[in-house]
């Protein structure tokens, strides 16, 4: 082969490999100590939103440190994903939200810096954190993998004038009362209570809150999945039965998964909704907010052997730093500031959530009674989900079992203790797989 | 390189041609003879990188223990053997149990959804084979389906669906065709109608679009003098559009077969991540099992397995089909 020709194929090669080598450049973490890539998630109404809320705070973060941001508010539909597909190549950005039920899953990656005692004290120390938001940041017993930024719990909303118009007084403290106070809203068009049925993510929060009333556990203590136990099968069944058996919910609530029963509340066609920090929210759809109340999501009347005094789910968004970051000491300078008093305060109130440090939950701005209740619930009464590996697969699969349960109650079949047992079984057999 | 240069005797006895101009400088023969597999290495390398190592990846990911305690790093996964392959076909558990029902779940949508686009395109492409006022017009109407992205056209069909403030359920209340309550139709029963649906108002276009235009190319003469043996409508159909149409029909079907069994994004859009069960379609499902529940190992191995189900099935049908067109 003559030189030439040796050129040639050098040529060639050199062209293939740069055009393929285009295909993987989607990552940002260059080596520079001035700028960071931070993936928001989207917690107002809307993405737009969400940058007009963080960009004067990215701003001051910049002044104060010369460190500069560059935001991309996620879906919360593409999220998961997305940190998956940096968790797995390696390259992505610096910070990251992260919904607080994946900790457990996303820390078993690796991918993720852990806040040991020295990082935590990096950011403020440990003791700035609310307790129960800092529990949902990771597996018992490893360091978090992630501070807790936005906290947020599952509370009763209900509508005051279909309440008094029905001669109701009070919000209903037992299920026994909701179903009652339910059927006398339960009108025409008016529902007693609207449901996120066909959300799965929805349904398995509202599975591990039931199960934990009626006595269940999702995981043992080895972390093996526990779906189908008699105590999982009464709870999951005691809330399908708010549509099947009851009749206080729409059947159409079945194909909801896009916020409709939100909406349904908002709108005046059902009279309660089980919601975490839904206050801003239904004021985006106009509705005046002397128009609902909110109380703690209910009990059974009577507590089944074994059942707790839990509920909500200490629901939430925390914040980690992707060990691949290139810029460690600029991710924890950014991480303390927006877990700082006066950051937390802001965003916030801005978005309906409660503060995750101590010091900021006595602002005035988390006074009023929406956030009152939801301070107290995750006081006292609310518990992470099961910080495993497998909870995101507890999710999906539980919650999609639930979502086709509800198909069936929705579409006028009897839905039997046998039939959620099975569901619940098939769904921990995968887990198995 | 050097492998494929032609050893220089074969050359003259290979072209003769050639043997007329003697007098050329010999050294243009062997650069001659590479320089065309020179010119395809960079299809070779994009070939490689882009199918066939990923492909090979694929495989050797379907062999391993894949799950979120090794994404990050695979060299760390542990060798699985065939145990994906064993959970993927011990139809007797929960995954295998459901894996075989989305495949014949998938089956049937294909074979609706292929067939019923074929009998529709069909259908308007002989309706618009004759020209007539208006048919440049319907011809456009007719596509637009294909030319509309799949997102939005499908997220309107999603709106359409809503038991309560769908378009579907207000025009079948508005006719008086359902009595008692309101069908749904993104969950239950029925959300295999809806996705057929949908699937059939995107790829029969298409059918239409490949029928039309083979129907171009038929000669108008075969149908005069079919006529004039007093041949009819339907005996024109079947003796002469029909077989002239076979190459296209072939392509075509397989397309569409290959399409529709893959199809992701109708499912996806239409019903979300979780798919009701009598219309969860097997990209779907493996989806679900690789990236919602994090076990890629076996996602992997669900993934050989359909690409070995349709390499099969796509062979066997051109081998048919093409013996079939040698003995016509």
């Amino acid at each position: 082969m003559s030189k030439r020709h040796l050129a040639l194929v050098a040529a060639a090669l050199l062209t293939t490999a740069s055009l393929t080598a285009c295909g993987d450049s989607g990552g940002s973490s260059e080596g520079d100590a001035k700028t960071l890539t931070y993936w928001a998630s989207n917690q107002g109404a809307s993405i737009e939103f969400d940058n007009q809320t963080l960009k004067p705070e990215l701003d001051k973060f910049e002044q104060q440190t010369g460190i500069k941001v560059n935001v991309e508010v996620v879906p919360w539909s593409d999220l998961l994903n997305r940190l998956l597909a940096a968790a797995t190549s390696g390259k992505g950005p610096d910070v990251v939200n992260i919904g607080n039920t994946w900790s457990a899953s996303l820390q078993a990656t690796g991918a993720l810096i852990p806040f040991d005692d020295e990082t935590l004290a990096a950011v403020g120390g440990k003791d700035r954190f609310v307790p129960a938001a800092l529990a949902a940041a990771g597996a018992p017993g490893k360091p978090p993998a992630a501070v807790p930024l936005y906290s947020l719990a599952y509370a009763l909303y209900y509508n005051k004038k279909m309440f008094s118009d029905a001669g109701i007084t009070a919000p209903p403290a037992t299920w026994e009362e909701v179903v009652t106070v339910g059927k006398k809203l339960t009108k025409g068009n008016q529902w007693g209570l609207a449901l996120e049925a066909a959300n799965p993510s929805e349904n398995a929060h509202h599975a591990f809150t039931f199960g934990q009333q009626w006595g269940g556990e999702w995981f043992d203590s080895a972390g093996k999945p526990t779906f189908d136990t008699p105590q999982n099968v009464a709870a999951v069944k005691r809330y399908i039965d708010l549509m099947a058996v009851d009749k206080i919910v729409n059947p159409s609530n079945a194909e909801y998964a896009q916020n409709q029963s939100v909406a349904d509340f908002a709108n005046r066609k059902a009279g309660m909704l089980l919601w975490q920090a839904a206050g801003s929210n239904f004021k985006a759809q106009g509705m005046n907010p002397d128009e609902w109340g909110i109380a703690p999501v209910p009990f059974p009347a009577t507590p089944p052997a074994g059942g707790k005094r839990i509920n909500s789910m200490v629901a939430g968004i925390n914040m980690a730093i992707f060990k691949h970051t290139e810029n460690k000491d600029g991710a924890l300078e950014f991480v303390k500031f927006m877990t700082s008093d006066a950051e937390q305060v802001i965003l916030n109130r801005t978005y309906g959530s409660l503060p995750s440090v101590k010091p900021a939950g006595a602002d005035a701005a988390f006074q009023a009674p929406e956030q009152k209740v939801l301070g107290e619930v995750l006081g006292s009464t609310a518990a992470p989900l099961p910080q495993v590996a497998e909870e995101s697969q507890f999710e999906t699969l539980v919650g999609t079992a639930m979502k086709e349960l509800f198909a069936d109650a929705a579409g006028g079949k009897a839905v039997t203790e046998a039939q959620v047992k099975e569901k619940l079984g098939v769904a921990q057999q995968k887990m198995g797989s | 390189m050097a492998t494929t240069t032609a050893p220089g005797p074969v050359r003259p006895a290979g072209r003769p041609a050639e043997n007329g101009a003697p007098k050329q400088p010999k050294r243009r023969g062997p650069r001659r003879s590479y320089l065309p597999y020179l010119l395809l290495v960079p299809a070779i390398v994009l070939e490689l990188g882009i199918h066939v190592i990923p492909m090979l990846v694929g495989v050797w990911m379907s062999l391993l223990e894949l799950t979120q305690f090794h994404i990050r790093d695979w060299s760390t996964a542990p060798f699985a053997g065939l145990e994906n392959y064993r959970v993927t076909f011990d139809f007797s558990s929960a995954t295998g149990k459901d894996l075989l029902h989305s495949f014949w779940v998938t089956v049937l949508y294909t074979v609706a959804s292929v067939g019923l686009s074929w009998v529709f395109g069909m259908a308007a492409a002989v309706f618009l084979q004759r020209p007539f006022r208006g048919r440049a017009l319907l011809r456009t109407l007719f596509l637009t389906p294909y030319a509309l992205p799949v997102y939005t056209a499908v997220i309107t069909w999603t709106f359409m669906f809503q038991r309560d403030t769908g378009l579907v359920n207000q025009v079948i209340e508005q006719f008086g065709l359902v009595s008692g309550d309101r069908p749904f139709w993104l969950i239950g029963d029925n959300s295999f109608v809806a996705l057929l649906v949908v699937s059939l108002w995107r790829s029969w276009p298409f059918a239409f679009l490949c029928l039309m235009a083979g129907m171009q190319n038929i000669p108008g003469e075969l149908y005069e003098a079919a006529a004039i043996d007093g041949a009819g409508f339907w005996r024109r159909l079947r003796d002469v559009t029909m077989p002239m149409l076979r190459p296209v029909n072939q392509v075509l079907l397989l397309v569409l077969f290959l399409w529709t069994f893959n199809d992701f994004n109708t499912p996806y859009v239409l019903f979300g991540g979780s798919a009701p069960k009598q219309a969860d379609l097997i990209s779907i499902h493996i989806y679900e099992s690789s990236f919602v529940t994090w076990n890629f190992g076996l996602g992997s191995a669900m993934s050989v397995a359909l690409l070995l189900f349709l390499l099969v099935v796509t062979t066997v049908y051109l081998l048919v089909t093409n013996r079939r067109r040698e003995h016509a």
